[in-house]
């Protein structure tokens, strides 16, 4: 069985700081990380890998040269080999166009059973490139996974998390899944899994590489556009008091939610 | 792409175990300000199995059109079929704007259709708005966390597509004079081909009340000092109607499960209220809540960044002023009884 995880560097949204006076973040020295929900989709392949024989898992990232880092954070996890789609075609990608290319990058590495995303990147966090990725490769995606019930070489039996409670489906292999938080809980990477991603090489794939159209990627394969960007305000300058006397204090909650018609 | 082919407004309305759901007359109002800007008609799909309710309630709620797809092959969820139906019905009707909640199904449906459709689609949005001279949808998201407001277009794709945050809009003033035209379509049986099976839904207690859909929500973090405090939390939300949420140091000590953590890596919420208990405040966090209408902070801790995106805060013991609000709550009650 051939399963590949697609994962994402984001900001290393933990050592961001909020400048006060803005309320934009501070990025210190732009530090990036494997995006923290695709953690999970790494560990699920990995626990499949280590259940059954014969399965190889391959971790897939788009991004500029420094994503190496996640694709060998992913081999540290137990990850077997990881490729890295890096060129400056696929610059300024929106979802379906980096979904193309990573639909490209899938078909070309060949023959996966299973493909695993995490829910969504924390820094776009659109969740779209999954479900695009699996129709643009014609095959099915099982959103909000929580559990893998069953695994046959024909199909996985799971279940998904969704308003007011768990829905199980089967679906035909092959097929796409997209985790959620409640699936697992991540490995740290042991030393001999750090020794093994370091001496890992992470092949990189060009547009060339992977044969995709160049209309189709970057920012020329992108039907949405930003129109701008801007900070808000988050600061709302409201009323704080201070506990003296419980009852009065709650009093003034009380009588808050009731002009605020919560009440 | 002939763009001026394009017309109308859709929404993509939500059936949950054979009845229409709140979230699809929220859709309403989001595409009522659209179709009226734009002057074209609005419109919702509905796509069933045996579709209990009302489809006037739709109109009553500002639909102009109801597209009825109602097959025994709708019961359930299969985003195969689904989606080939959208599909298929975007091509004969030409909507230029589609826009879907983003719940699990619309974050899945509408994908899945704008891959299908090589067109644009823009998750999550808070805002939606037009330029009626080019008739581009204007949509604005937050990204990386909250921090930053990004407006988007779609400038040269059709139809243009767009999910948006539930219960960040009321639903309309109900009409019950107001009329509409239902279309009711069938497809082959070739469109019910699906690669997957549906097995089973098993309710699930835990997210009886999922934040995500509730317009008050009430949250709690490492403040509480212990899971069992969390009861507290619930009898508040039971009287304010609402759900609980918590802070992600909250769900990581294991005191209530993922589905209810708010925050970068848990749910983002727009809610009418939002009420942090002993919750300091990480960005994490405030990114997941910011945009509520109203916030609503109780912590000990004076400088705890919580209270800067609140409208009100008390700085005291959240382990004491729980009971004393949730038994003045009660009192409220029962005097308006």
């Amino acid at each position: 069985m051939r399963i590949a995880v697609l994962v994402k560097e984001v900001p290393a949204t933990d050592k961001v700081k909020m400048d006060e006076k803005t309320g934009t973040m501070i990025r210190s020295g732009m530090e990036s990380e494997l995006n923290p929900l695709d953690m999970y989709a790494v560990e699920e392949a990995v626990r499949i890998k280590e259940k059954f024989e014969n399965v190889h898992v391959v971790a897939i990232s788009m991004g500029p040269p420094q994503a190496v880092n996640s694709l060998k954070e992913a081999i540290s996890m137990g990850c077997d080999d990881g490729y890295l789609m890096s060129d400056k075609n696929f610059a300024g990608s929106d979802t379906l166009a980096t979904a193309y290319a990573l639909s490209a990058a899938i078909q070309k590495l060949g023959n996966f059973d299973l493909i695993f995303t995490g829910e969504r990147a924390t820094d776009g966090e659109t969740g779209q490139v999954g479900p695009s990725v699996a129709t643009q490769l014609g095959i099915p995606v099982v959103t909000y996974v929580s559990k893998i019930e069953k695994i046959s070489d024909e199909f996985v039996r799971v279940c998904r998390s969704i308003e007011g409670g768990k829905e199980t489906v089967e679906v035909e292999l092959p097929a796409l899944l997209s985790v959620v938080k409640e699936i697992n809980e991540p490995r740290i990477p042991n030393l001999a899994g750090k020794i093994a991603s370091k001496s890992k090489k992470v092949p990189l794939l060009t547009a060339n590489d992977i044969e995709v159209i160049l209309d189709k990627v970057g920012l020329s394969g992108s039907p949405t556009r930003v129109v701008k960007v801007f900070y808000p305000k988050l600061s709302r300058d409201g009323k704080i008091i201070k506990v003296r006397d419980l009852e009065s204090a709650v009093n003034e909650l009380v009588e808050f939610m009731k002009q605020k018609g919560v009440i | 792409m002939l763009k001026n082919e394009y017309r109308g407004v859709w929404t993509i309305g939500e059936v949950r175990n054979g009845e229409i759901s709140s979230v699809s007359y929220e859709l309403l109002a989001w595409g009522k300000k659209l179709a009226e800007k734009l002057k074209v008609e609005l419109s919702s799909v509905i796509l069933g199995s045996d579709i209990q309710g009302e489809l006037n309630e739709l109109f009553h709620f500002g639909a102009d059109v109801v597209y009825v797809v109602d097959d025994e092959n709708l019961e359930h969820f299969l985003p195969d079929v689904h989606s080939r139906i959208y599909e298929a019905l975007v091509k004969e009707y030409k909507p230029e704007i589609i826009i879907a909640s983003a719940t699990t199904y619309g974050r899945t449906i509408m994908p899945m259709l704008a891959a299908k459709l090589g067109t644009g689609l823009t998750a999550d949005c808070t805002k939606l708005d037009v330029d009626v001279k080019e008739r581009i949808l204007l949509q604005t998201r937050p990204a990386i966390g909250g921090n930053v407001m990004a407006t988007i277009k779609t400038p040269n794709h059709r139809p243009q597509m767009a999910t948006v945050r539930p219960h960040a809009q009321k639903a309309l003033v109900k009409d019950e004079k107001k009329d509409g035209k239902i279309i009711l379509k069938n497809y082959p049986s070739e469109f019910y081909k699906s690669k997957y099976r549906w097995v089973s839904f098993e309710r699930d207690k835990s997210v009886d009340s999922p934040i995500q859909e509730s317009d008050v929500v009430i949250s709690g973090g490492k403040g509480l000092k212990d899971g069992k405090n969390f009861k507290m939390l619930y009898d508040l939300a039971k009287k304010l109607n609402g759900a609980v949420g918590a802070s992600r140091a909250a769900v990581d000590m294991g005191w209530i499960p993922y589905s209810h953590q708010v925050g970068l890596s848990g749910k983002t919420l727009s809610p009418r209220f939002y009420m942090a208990v002993g919750i300091s405040g990480a960005v994490q966090h405030i990114a997941g809540m910011s945009s509520s209408e109203v916030i609503v902070a109780i912590n000990k801790d004076p400088d705890a960044a919580i209270f800067k995106v609140a409208d009100f805060g008390i700085v005291g013991d959240a382990l004491e002023i729980l009971p004393v609000l949730i038994k003045k709550l009660s009192d409220e009650v029962n005097e308006n009884d």
